[in-house]
């Protein structure tokens, strides 16, 4: 590799490191309780959210799902407000309105985690049509699962983008689990990728969801390729969910296995030993110290920040 | 060349002027929809898509609850899109979209986007078009916090209230009524009033009649059953349902004593349950009786004649149920 690939090799890894410190301590304060509600974290999923965000301008958009703080943090969004969001507090991205499941930034294109499974490949194509129109040049991407792809939503989503020929990257993150079900179980036919294409999509690519550089490169692909006006496309990302569905989830259906070879191919530990084998140990090292500092203070942002006054629970329902 | 002050000749027309009027007005206004490059099944957007182009006239494929989210996104993203849903019973198939996504994203972003998206779609029973084609949802959507629900039954509000729903940064569900989009625009003055003020038709001392869409109509004309002779019936189209204008509603049963809330919607858990509630409640020691409600009987919207009009409010039980008011 050359020394400028390093770099971004270098770069993404900090964007997966920074996800990794924000998940484990969101995982590790509610547990504690402080973080109310149920959360869904992305540990092991990182190389997707930061190798398909290192793509994207502040213009681009994003809809993202319930596991969605990895593609925020990629988006550009401030960690410490999105800490304070989980935390419920006034200063939280959403001023405590939305949570983790609801988390938005749509200043910075983030239109929202969204807790309703397939509901942001709609709003994605929307997006893609007003940067059509409004001719920006911006695409949007929408994030989704597998266990998304069945669903009435995934279905009139590609059809509306492939007939408006909108600028939108459909990634779906193939994490293995459709809640807690093997999404395998749940599947006869054609793969994804090849359902895809019959939608009439330019391209639909499987790709190592785990290997950051092959992320970038498909996303780049994709982005050009919608920017010049050739999109939709559609990217699997194939992952694994290294947590539960949600933070308690006891994984009973989990195969040990399985879950001991996942572990081997962590996004995090494979660009390091990249970064390590092209003598830049030093870079790996720093982007995982930096991230920690970073989201301890974010933590300490969050539960220092004042919970909103009830008094403003009803501003932002009607315009 | 049609004009915001032009007097549309009839309430479909009103719907395709404003629209044009806006378009013109705003270059990110869109229109959206399953036929709305053809006219769209009752005409409201013919004319629009020559004019326009195919680019901001888009038809659609039948699919409501990707076509609905496509244009929340839309709308966060810059667009001010105006989408039709054929029938108000096809809001069921885009249901996501509009209570999830549209009337929540705001207020779960702490107010960071603006989602300015009319959904326009119209109702109307009593032309046998059953059970799935003829309901009033009103209610439902008004139950949910974040949306408006805009129901015109003048020709001149609908050119108010739509563009008024245009204009709004918030999704306005727009519910317009088949049986009226013929109806001419009468004579008289006119004032233009914003959403969330009701407007008295009839003035009256006697008793109050609160009404909205094409239930409006058939309340004037219950006034001229020889049941009501000498009453003085006050009427008011509501004209929006969300906002609500409690104020005028109040000041009209203050002073007549007797209410009764008409709508096409079914009666039980409907919008009038919620009206008359909120009226009794700061006028309980003031009115000389219960506050009643007049709507479609609890069943699906049959299919026969006979049948539907035994569902349907209409101006002979209007004019039935505001007597048994009076001799309560």
């Amino acid at each position: 590799m050359i020394a400028t690939e390093l770099d971004t090799l270098a770069g993404d890894l900090r964007a997966m490191a920074r996800i990794r410190a924000f998940e484990e301590r969101v995982a590790r304060y509610f547990r504690e309780g402080q973080i109310p509600g149920f959360v869904h974290v992305s540990i092991g999923q990182e190389a997707i959210a930061a190798g398909v965000c290192g793509v994207l301008t502040e213009d681009d958009k994003i809809t993202t799902t319930h596991r969605g703080h990895g593609h925020c943090l990629a988006k550009g969004a401030d960690a410490g407000a999105m800490m304070a969001e989980l935390f419920g507090r006034a200063t939280g991205t959403c001023r405590g309105r939305g949570g983790s499941m609801h988390i938005a930034d749509p200043r910075i294109g983030i239109l929202g985690a969204n807790g309703i499974v397939a509901a942001g490949l709609p709003l994605a194509v929307g997006a893609g049509l007003a940067a059509l129109r409004q001719g920006t040049g911006a695409v949007a991407v929408a994030f989704a699962g597998e266990g998304t792809v069945h669903s009435g939503a995934f279905h009139e989503a590609i059809a509306l983008a492939v007939l408006w020929r909108a600028p939108v990257i459909f990634v779906i993150e193939n994490n293995r689990f459709s809640e807690f079900t093997d999404s395998d179980a749940l599947w006869r036919g054609a793969p994804l990728i090849e359902r895809a294409k019959a939608y009439g999509l330019t391209s639909a690519e499987r790709i190592d969801g785990n290997d950051v550089i092959a992320v970038r490169a498909s996303a780049a692909a994709a982005a050009a390729a919608c920017r010049a006006g050739e999109g939709p496309v559609l990217i699997e990302a194939m992952t694994y969910r290294i947590h539960g569905h949600y933070e308690g989830d006891a994984v009973g259906y989990r195969d040990a296995e399985e879950f001991a070879a996942a572990q081997q191919r962590d996004p995090l530990l494979r660009s390091a030993a990249t970064l390590e084998a092209a003598d830049r140990a030093g870079d790996a090292q720093a982007a995982l110290d930096d991230a920690a500092t970073e989201m301890d203070a974010a933590v300490a942002f969050g539960l220092d920040a004042p919970y909103p006054d009830p008094a403003t629970v009803l501003e932002d329902i009607y315009a | 060349m049609p004009s915001a002050t032009a007097r549309p000749r009839k309430y479909i027309h009103a719907v395709r002027e404003t629209l044009a009027e806006e378009m013109e007005a705003d270059a990110d206004v869109v229109v959206i929809g399953i036929d709305v490059a053809a006219g769209s099944v009752y005409g409201a957007t013919k004319g629009l898509a020559e004019r326009f182009g195919p680019e901001r006239v888009m038809d659609t494929p039948i699919a409501e609850a990707g076509v609905v989210g496509a244009a929340v996104g839309a709308a966060m993203a810059g667009l001010r899109p105006v989408v039709e849903v054929m029938y108000m019973d096809f809001i069921s198939v885009c249901l996501d979209p509009i209570v999830n996504q549209a009337a929540k994203l705001r207020y779960m972003t702490g107010g960071g986007v603006r989602i300015p998206l009319v959904i326009r779609t119209q109702t109307g029973g009593g032309r046998s078009s059953g059970a799935q084609h003829s309901q009033s949802l009103e209610g439902m959507l008004a139950h949910v916090p974040g949306l408006k629900v805009f129901l015109p039954s003048d020709p001149r509000d609908v050119a108010d209230l739509l563009r008024a729903a245009i204009r709004d940064d918030g999704p306005v569900v727009f519910v317009e009524n088949r049986r009226l989009y013929n109806s001419p625009t009468p004579d008289g003055p006119w004032e233009t009033l914003p959403p969330g003020r009701a407007r008295i038709v009839a003035p009256g001392d006697d008793v109050t009649v609160i009404a909205w869409g094409r239930m409006v109509g058939d309340a004037l004309a219950a006034c001229q059953d020889e049941r009501l002779a000498g009453v003085g019936v006050e009427v008011i189209d509501l004209r929006t349902l969300v906002p609500l204008d409690l104020e005028t509603l109040l000041a009209s049963v203050r002073r007549t004593g007797r209410a009764l809330v008409v709508h096409e919607a079914v009666e039980g858990f409907g919008p009038g349950a919620e009206i008359a509630m909120r009226l009794t409640e700061e006028l309980l020691y003031e009115i000389e009786g219960p506050i009643r409600r007049l709507g479609a009987l609890q069943a699906p919207i049959p299919y026969s004649p006979p049948l539907e009009e035994a569902v349907l409010p209409g101006p002979a039980s209007i004019a039935g149920a505001v007597r048994a008011l009076l001799d309560d």
